[in-house]
């Protein structure tokens, strides 16, 4: 079997492509020139490398969860620790290889669209760190949620622009940064936080966020010699899961799979999980994927209790890995999610995020009915800290 | 020959440049977009851009996403937009009317339905935003089958490569954005449009109608020197926000006659 997208015009297979105005078609087509030439390039390779284990604390440790799994009596439960990278999240990865192509490409005005506020800091940081001016959209609804992360921002000399604009969540916020771009096309680099949007942004945040696949497959046969039986990720745009799953395409008997945003349940129609409710194709923020919408083409408001999974659509290569069936997609409805949160804090004294106990949810769903030679890697893709208020408010507390 | 053709051929020979005012559908409710239409001929239109609705505007500034938020709240659809026009050409079965818009709605009505039925109501053209020619072939196999103009943005970012194959795919006319930025802002550079407009020409024989900014008469009158066609969008959906229905009709006539006024005088 040979895996190998997108293809030169960015499409993997129906999916992906460069679905935007004309205005912006020479900025993505500039950027995915650049992106080429630097890819390869050695001395990008050894800035990235560099800048990936000096400042973000490269490589991230792999924690066996072993209380976790012995109370829940099945499979092994390890964890990928992307909560322990700096800034507290796998966003980082990403945020520094952008922003060293933004610094090759000249640029000194970046922006980012944030949802939960991770992507926001970790942009906002590296921009701090490479001396430019930093943008980001948040949606209000956000905002409110995330009020840490917004104040995290602030510190680290960003402007946070709230939308106020459609649902004032993690779409408007996109469609936000785009008009900024647009507007603002010749100065400004759009540090894109998930592995979707026009091409070359799936193929480039793929790339950079696969260091967490590629060290996890050195680090688990390190471990308990040999590959797991399972790498799992939550997928709202899907960029820690495909940093994850793409070193583990083409590697037998390993399974893939992907946990979504189930909200109130897929039947409610309130969740964030297109691939799981087989929603259509449709074309949103540059990309042709599967997407949350209406009869009439209408994108529909999602719901989950993680902001940065609350998003309609989907990274278009997770939508190729479904429809191939190289990868299973699974929802974790908000409950769900919530009790694996409680869990990791009171078994393993780990605080996850949101987003990352619904990954962490599936684990603990199927590791029961798995016997107990059987290895689940979870990627921890970001720490709990910033959903305290969420976390606080729907246990009806007052902080 | 096709309506949109005709059209700007009748202008040539005047010597006159055309008119072509957007306004979204089912705003301010889905009853007046027809006599808003019918307003729009009467106080000068050449060619209508009829906007369809979408719930995620990217390219569009604050006055139409909030347009493309009350036609939506009204529950207008892409195949009520289509009905709409149905309607209009009960009456009015010369004057060209273009849909402008995102690709998804067509997406899922699919490129076929949506090409036959414009066929069917008399829609002249379409306008996607979001499809650029890279991802357009087959959304234009079905549109040319139907003799619907596939009608392409240019952009002042836009090189000459891509010029040239924008001219092969585009039929109707072309729509040149005069600025870098989103519908409706201010920021438009009278200089470098004329600049821009004769490697335009070197590719495109089609009529060039340039558009975004254009917010008074003097500015649609000075960009009128430059070109074939003045698109103006955001300043008459502007105009629909701040009229009732009682007096949307006569108000966007107002400003429209102003502007075609304006624009006939540009030797002036």
């Amino acid at each position: 079997m040979t895996y190998s997208y997108p293809d030169q015009q960015g499409h993997f297979g129906q999916f992906g492509g460069i679905y935007m105005a004309e205005t912006l078609i020479p900025a993505v087509e500039e950027l995915r020139q650049q992106y080429l030439r630097f890819r390869d390039d050695p001395a990008f390779k050894a800035e990235f490398a560099y800048e990936l284990k000096h400042y973000v604390g490269r490589p991230s440790p792999i924690y066996h969860a072993k209380r976790l799994s012995d109370d829940l009596g099945g499979a092994q439960i390890y964890l990928k620790r992307e909560d322990l990278n700096h800034t507290g999240a796998h966003k980082i990865n990403n945020a520094i290889g952008q922003a060293l192509l933004a610094k090759r490409m000249g640029k000194k005005r970046v922006i980012a669209e944030t949802g939960a506020g991770m992507h926001g800091v970790a942009t906002a940081t590296v921009a701090a760190r490479f001396g430019m001016e930093c943008i980001v959209y948040m949606g209000a609804e956000d905002i409110q949620r995330q009020a840490p992360n917004v104040f995290r921002m602030k510190l680290l000399g960003a402007t946070v622009v709230p939308v106020e604009s459609g649902s004032r969540t993690l779409k408007d916020a996109c469609n936000e940064a785009i008009r900024d771009w647009v507007t603002n096309v010749e100065s400004t680099f759009y540090i894109f936080g998930t592995a979707a949007g026009p091409h070359p942004y799936p193929m480039m945040v793929r790339d950079f966020q696969c260091v967490i696949g590629n060290e996890a497959k050195v680090q688990m046969p390190e471990m308990i010699g040999r590959q797991p039986d399972a790498v799992i990720a939550c997928v709202g745009g899907g960029s820690n899961a495909i940093g994850l799953f793409h070193p583990y395409i083409e590697v037998p008997d390993v399974q893939i799979i992907g946990v979504e945003a189930g909200g109130h349940g897929i039947a409610s129609g309130h969740h964030a999980a297109p691939l799981t409710a087989n929603s259509k194709v449709g074309v949103l923020h540059g990309n042709k994927v599967y997407l949350i919408q209406d009869e009439n083409g209408q994108i529909i408001e999602t719901h989950s209790i993680s902001a940065g999974l609350d998003y309609p659509g989907v990274g278009p290569e997770h939508c190729l890995l479904k429809d191939i069936g190289r990868a299973q997609y699974v929802a974790i409805n908000d409950d769900e999610a919530l009790a694996a949160f409680d869990a990791l804090c009171r078994f393993e004294g780990i605080i996850p995020a949101l987003e990352s106990s619904h990954a962490l949810a599936h684990a603990m769903k199927i590791a029961p009915i798995m016997g107990k030679d059987k290895v689940l890697l979870v990627n921890l893709s970001g720490r709990g800290d910033k959903d305290m208020n969420t976390v606080a408010k729907l246990k009806g507390i007052t902080l | 020959m096709s309506r949109i053709d005709k059209t700007f051929d009748k202008l040539k020979q005047q010597q006159r440049k055309a008119l072509i005012p957007f306004i979204t559908a089912g705003d301010p409710s889905r009853q007046l977009t027809v006599p808003l239409m019918h307003g729009l001929v009467a106080a000068g239109a050449d060619v209508l851009e009829l906007g369809v609705p979408f719930s995620d505007p990217m390219a569009d500034g604050p006055t139409i996403q909030r347009a493309s938020e009350r036609a939506l709240k009204n529950g207008t659809t892409l195949r009520g937009v289509l009905d709409m026009v149905a309607e209009f050409r009960k009456q009015d079965t010369t004057t060209p009317v273009v849909l402008m818009g995102y690709g998804n709605p067509i997406e899922a009505m699919g490129w076929e339905a949506f090409a036959q039925r414009c066929a069917e109501v008399g829609v002249d053209g379409a306008l996607t935003v979001d499809f650029p020619p890279e991802e357009s072939h087959e959304a234009f196999e079905h549109l040319q089958a139907h003799g619907i103009a596939p009608i392409f943005l240019l952009a002042p970012t836009t090189n000459e490569a891509r010029i040239e194959q924008v001219a092969k795919l585009a039929r109707g006319y072309v729509y040149y954005v005069s600025l870098k930025g989103v519908t409706g802002a201010g920021n438009l550079d009278l200089t470098a449009i004329a600049e821009k407009l004769p490697q335009l020409r070197k590719h495109i024989k089609l009529p060039i109608g340039v558009g975004f900014g254009i917010r008074d008469a003097a500015t649609a009158r000075a960009v009128a020197k430059l070109c074939d066609g003045v698109v103006v969008g955001s300043r008459i959906v502007q105009e629909v926000e701040d009229s009732n229905e009682q007096n949307v009709v006569a108000n966007v006539g107002r400003l429209v006659q102003e502007l075609r006024v304006a624009i006939d005088n540009e030797k002036e």
